[in-house]
């Protein structure tokens, strides 16, 4: 039976196949496999996750497994296969569902578009990826699979760059924008998983093997964490601190954190599904379930030594500062939440920096659906808001006033009053919204927010604690305003007047995921919290803290404690208030409210802290110099007249030898082996007389001496 | 009686003599001739050995037919190979007959 | 005492005979030499009691060998004068091989090597004998040199004969 687990990864995988070899032209077919496949998947997946997670003990010690021998590596056979254990369990639960929800969503954005079939076929070997990622059961496998995603970003990210300008509403500049978008984002997440790789490989050299169950083996944990060795700039390092923060960076370009973060804002160019999928729900989250997935590496050196915990909790707590800052300055609908994603990945970070294995893990989750369902949202709202301009276009009456900028439908200062023409899409995006805020109480993002707040103050980190604090403060404040300047007021331009309702392919699936991003944090209300808590037991918790447990890290079960779940609370009430204060009282016109009395601030923020124009004047100023000198040094200065020189000494050489030796020794000694030849022959055919009585003569010669010889 | 080394020396002679016509002739038909007489030495031997050793048993005869015999489709052929050689290259001399000369 | 008279008289005929036969200038000569050795030789035999012997060497060299080669002879009679030397370049290398063979033959036979010789009279039914032993124990050899002439026979023919037929 756990032999099927191969079928999860690998029916979207033929479903790709099929697409790209057989099916390309069928639009229709095309689709209907990827989403079938990924059902079947989901399926399977979903079979899986309830088995471990009903019976939470046993498979907590023992994952539902099926391996293969790979390759031979030395000594021993390098074994892979997919396994299920509880954490891969819970993921389970989550991507293919996703998948499936968003690959439904896509039936009815995607409608019209010249490579439909095509985009099916990168969502399908997308879903491989990540299925094949979470289900992994070494490291090497997982990182193939991790590339795979990486591929197929660079590709969904610039789908629409293979298209001509002008071939349907995608003008020249924005293919410009998704070509450069693409590979932004393929190059950034490289420079990641380079670190990784060295990562990686550091590790096999260490133990020998890259097996999830045999490298977080505790003894081997021991092992790395006592183990020393002499760093250029950090001194003595241990090998469990050195390769966990090598590990971690390939988590940072994946997850897109601070100060690999540049290219996920970038990335909304691709169709937003794509940013849904990819970019919001499972991709990126790839990062945070590799160091959950690896935690006892980073876990294992004690507290107070521990440089690995201390950097990733660093990370995680800066970027989900820094990036919800930027997100408070962002008109594009899609910008802003690419932000808070960056921002909510941080969360986990930190989670997982101070300890909170647990947390990061329900965080992880509940961020999945709440992220997917306002991606999606974002996007009925950019389908609508697209078609309205076009609907708009056709009634115009000359040129539109918009305070001079140009229209973009995903720009918020365009919208306005969409609650009224498409309720669905404002009711669902507004309680993703609410739960990303974390709401109180009734919202998953309360939840699993509330569990990080508590952990951080109850371990005594106050760093962390205060800096996510402000974090969901500033959270609560530019959700509130994405909501304010979308779904209320009044439509600020023509195209929010014609917008109206998605198809039901769109909507459906904001429906269901709604349910998810409300309802789906229940499940981890901890044991102790004041009246909701002893119905639910804290279930998620539970079980992953077997799985915790099985993996050798004690957790303590944080006792409810009222100060941080009420400052929590505070903050996402006071940030949502505040922005009801500002966007949500009086209309608003083409300028934000903020831009004038925050101005340098503003200009800061609107500009994401010139991070990219820094990378632009530096790094990527740098490289381009490095690449030119390196021209130079190649084919000007050194190495081309090197080789040339070479050569010509070659020449040189060559001719001399032709000369010297080669005709004046070797065609002599030919020669001389010839002329020896022909003496000896010229000499030796006398003896050949054809006279019979000449050889009668020898024979009688010969007989006589032996004669003599024999008788004397 | 005659000693047996007479004869066997007698032998021996004739033996040699033929040799001699053999490696010193020209003609072909000479040398055939040394030939015969080499053979007759060879029978001459046989007898002497057959009369003053074992008497009673014939097979000293026998050889001796059998080299008669030898002796004359040996002669028969060579003569016929002479006389066509002859006709192909109007001589019997050996000496002339060197085509696998080296 | 007699018969070693008669037989150093007869063995000097044959010597001297063959002697001229490989020193005669004229071929058809050394053919005549040839002759009387054969003739010396059935002598020999006849010394030896061999007297079938004897009566089929003169029957078989004298009357058959010695006829053939003068035929030879006489069909390839243009290239007998003219020459001035019958003998090749190597005689001389061919006389010194001959005479130190010879030597060294002599010496062996007669004096190196002590013969078991038997004094015994030849059995009276040797003739006899001698038929029955080419019939019966050496019947293969005797058949093996039959089919020889017979060879001999048709392979002179064929190779004597001329082409054009």
């Amino acid at each position: 039976m756990d032999t099927l687990l191969v079928l999860i990864p690998a029916l979207p995988f033929l479903a790709f196949i099929t697409i790209v070899l057989v099916t390309n032209h069928d639009k229709r077919l095309s689709a209907s496999l990827t989403i079938g496949a990924t059902a079947l998947s989901w399926l399977l997946g979903w079979y899986f996750a309830f088995r471990a997670l009903l019976h939470p003990e046993h498979y907590a010690e023992h994952p539902m497994a099926w391996t293969v021998p790979w390759f031979p590596g030395g000594h021993t056979v390098f074994v892979t296969g997919f396994q299920v254990d509880l954490l891969t369990a819970a993921m389970l639960f989550m991507v293919p569902f996703l998948c499936l929800l968003i690959f439904i969503y896509s039936l009815g954005y995607m409608e019209g578009d010249p490579r439909f079939s095509r985009f099916f076929a990168y969502l399908a070997l997308f879903a491989t990826g990540m299925l094949g990622f979470i289900l992994a059961d070494n490291m090497l496998l997982a990182f193939i699979f991790w590339e795979l995603m990486g591929v197929c970003s660079y590709l969904l990210i610039g789908f629409w760059s293979f298209r001509k300008p002008g071939e349907t509403h995608i003008d020249h500049a924005q293919v410009e924008r998704a070509r450069r978008a693409s590979l932004k984002a393929f190059i950034t997440t490289r420079v990641g998983d380079t670190v990784m790789l060295a990562g990686m490989v550091l590790l096999y050299a260490m133990t020998g093997s890259l097996r999830w169950s045999e490298v977080l083996a505790p003894h081997t944990l021991e092992r790395l964490a006592e183990q020393m060795t002499q760093m250029p700039v950090f001194g003595d390092v241990r090998w469990a601190t050195l390769l966990a923060i090598l590990v971690f960076w390939g988590a940072i370009g994946k997850s897109a954190q601070f100060p690999l973060h540049v290219w996920l804002p970038d990335a909304m160019e691709g169709p937003t599904p794509v940013s849904a999928l990819i970019h919001a729900a499972t991709m990126v989250s790839a990062g945070v379930y590799l160091i959950i997935r690896t935690f006892p590496l980073f876990h294992v050196v004690a507290h107070g030594h521990n440089g690995a915990m201390w950097f990733v909790a660093f990370i995680g707590t800066f970027t989900a500062l820094f990036a919800a800052t930027i997100g408070v300055a962002q008109f594009d609908i899609k910008r802003v939440l690419a932000y808070s994603t960056i921002s909510q990945l941080g969360y986990m970070f930190a989670a997982l920096g101070i300890g909170a294995y647990v947390a990061a893990a329900f965080h992880l989750l509940m961020h999945a659906f709440f992220k997917a369902l306002l991606f999606l949202g974002s996007g009925s709202v950019i389908h609508a808001m697209h078609h309205g301009h076009h609907v708009a276009h056709e009634h115009a009456h000359g040129e539109e006033d918009l305070g001079g900028l140009e229209f973009n439908p995903n720009d918020m200062r365009f919208m306005g009053g969409l609650m009224k023409k498409m309720p669905i899409t404002a009711w669902t995006f507004i309680a993703g919204g609410l739960s990303l805020a974390a709401f109180p109480i009734i919202t998953a993002g309360f939840w699993s927010k509330d569990e990080i707040l508590a952990e951080a103050w109850h371990n005594g980190h106050m760093w962390v604690f205060w800096t996510l604090a402000v974090a969901a403060f500033l959270t609560a404040f530019y959700t509130g305003r994405q909501i304010f300047m979308t779904f209320f007021g009044e439509p600020r331009t023509e195209a929010a007047r014609h917008a109206h309702e998605s198809p039901k392919t769109m909507t459906y699936p904001l429906i269901i995921l709604a349910v998810f991003a409300i309802a789906g944090g229940w499940v981890g209300i901890p044991e102790t919290f004041p009246g909701l808590g002893p119905l639910v037991k804290g279930w998620f918790q539970s079980v992953m803290e077997i799985q915790a447990e099985a993996l050798h890290i004690h957790m303590e079960p944080v006792p409810f404690n009222p100060v941080p779940a009420l400052i929590s609370m505070t903050m996402a009430l006071g940030g949502l208030l505040v922005a009801w204060l500002i966007y949500g009282t009086r209309p608003l016109g083409f300028e934000d409210p903020l831009e004038r009395p925050l101005n340098g601030l503003w200009q800061v923020l609107y500009h994401k802290y010139w991070i990219d124009e820094i990378y632009q004047g530096t790094i990527i100023a740098f490289a381009k110099w490095f690449a030119v000198f390196l021209y130079k040094v190649d084919d000007v200065w050194i190495i081309d007249p090197l080789v040339d020189k070479v050569g010509r000494f070659g020449r040189w050489l060559a001719f001399s030898t032709r000369r010297f030796v080669d005709e004046q020794i070797i065609d002599r000694l030919v020669n001389l082996t010839a002329w020896v030849s022909n003496v000896l022959g010229e000499w030796f055919r006398q003896i050949q007389t054809g006279q019979v009585q000449n050889y009668l003569l020898a024979i009688a010669l010969t007989v006589t001496v032996l004669l003599l010889l024999t008788v004397f | 009686m005659v000693p047996l080394s007479w004869y066997l020396a007698v032998a021996a002679v004739l033996f040699v003599l033929g040799l001699f016509g053999v490696l010193s002739r020209r003609n072909a038909v000479a040398i055939l001739m040394g030939v015969e007489l080499m053979l007759n030495a060879v029978n001459i031997n046989l007898l002497a050995f057959w009369r003053y050793t074992q008497p009673e048993n014939v097979a000293g005869l026998v050889f001796a037919v059998i080299v008669l015999t030898v002796a004359a489709a040996e002669a028969a052929v060579g003569l016929a190979l002479f006389i066509a050689l002859y006709r192909l290259r109007e001589s019997v001399n050996v000496d002339e007959i060197q085509l696998l000369k080296g | 005492m007699i018969l070693k008279v008669v037989f150093l008289l007869v063995s000097l005929f044959t010597v001297g005979s063959a002697l001229m036969v490989v020193t005669h200038k004229n071929l058809f000569s050394s053919a005549l030499f040839l002759v009387a050795s054969f003739f010396g030789v059935a002598a020999l035999y006849v010394l030896l009691e061999a007297e079938f012997l004897a009566v089929a060497q003169v029957l078989i060299y004298v009357g058959a060998i010695a006829t053939l080669i003068i035929f030879a002879i006489m069909l390839t009679r243009g290239m007998m004068s003219g020459r001035t030397s019958p003998r090749n370049d190597q005689a001389a290398w061919a006389g010194l091989a001959s005479v130190v063979l010879g030597l060294v033959l002599l010496y062996v036979v007669v004096f190196r090597v002590q013969w078991p010789v038997v004094e015994k009279p030849v059995p009276p039914d040797t003739i006899e004998q001698l038929g029955r032993a080419l019939v019966g124990r050496y019947v293969v050899p005797f058949e093996v040199a039959s089919v020889l002439l017979l060879a001999a026979l048709v392979g002179a023919v064929l190779i004597a004969r001329e082409k054009e037929v």
